[in-house]
């Protein structure tokens, strides 16, 4: 599968376009990593946890995007973006979507 | 004791909150010195030659928290209003932080170069009393691999 944020693939012709696909996930932190991020709201820094957290949540949106890409018959997402936003206090939302398209 | 307390809070901010904002502010100027070779451009329409180089896509993300000791003055400035400079650091080295991550990437990957990159900033702990705490940045392009 090939994966770009460009509108199209270099030297490759787009030869259908298979329309929007998309992939979502709505993660919570757990009591652990909330603890540690409390601690350091106070000396300030990088929250490691949440990054990775986050890091991996984006991954599995991909794969969902990835997924149904394969489903339809795609063997390229182009013109990839992300949105993030917080639905509830301690969960957000992950969303990634693109373009599915078949390449030659 | 309470004031106790909120004291000890704000001078363990100050004083963390600085010396890490220091550490990290020369940590990014090193590695965008390192980094300078492979530039993230922000263009659309990435030109390509002969050989078609191979496409890859990059990120970096990062959560970074503002201390105690910021947050006291942030609130101080809701009052009077103007330039909120601490959280202006705050997003300055997420952002740069975020944009090494995904250059770190693409330089394993043996790229020179990252198309039409994107950043996006979101809070994450909204809700809490408004406050901005923490933010993450994502940022992310395509990486172009010449190929050998």
């Amino acid at each position: 599968m090939h994966i770009s944020t460009l509108e199209y693939a270099p030297g490759k012709k787009i030869r259908q376009h298979l329309g929007l696909v998309q992939g979502s996930t709505v993660r919570s932190k757990h009591v652990g990593r909330d603890l540690m991020a409390g601690l350091k709201n106070i000396f300030g820094g990088e929250l490691k946890g949440y990054t990775e957290l986050l890091h991996d949540s984006r991954e599995e949106a991909m794969g969902r995007m990835v997924e149904q890409a394969q489903a339809a018959g795609a063997n390229a997402v182009l013109n990839i973006r992300f949105s993030t936003s917080s639905v509830a206090q301690g969960a957000a939302e992950l969303y990634a979507y693109g373009t599915a398209v078949v390449l030659e | 004791m309470d004031l106790i307390i909120f004291l000890v809070l704000l001078a363990l901010g100050y004083g963390t909150g600085r010396y890490a904002e220091h550490r990290h502010y020369k940590s990014i100027l090193e590695r965008e010195d390192a980094l300078r070779p492979i530039p993230a451009v922000a263009t659309k329409l990435a030109p390509w030659g002969d050989p078609v180089p191979e496409t890859q896509m990059v990120s970096g993300n990062v959560v970074v928290s503002v201390d105690y000791f910021k947050r006291f003055v942030a609130g101080l400035r809701n009052i009077f209003g103007g330039r909120v400079t601490t959280y202006e650091t705050l997003l300055d080295r997420a952002r740069r932080e975020a944009i090494l991550r995904m250059k770190e990437q693409a330089k394993q990957l043996g790229s020179h170069i990252v198309f039409n990159v994107k950043v996006e900033t979101s809070s994450i702990s909204k809700g809490r009393k408004n406050a901005v705490g923490s933010v993450e940045v994502l940022a992310y392009g395509t990486a172009f691999i010449n190929p050998r």
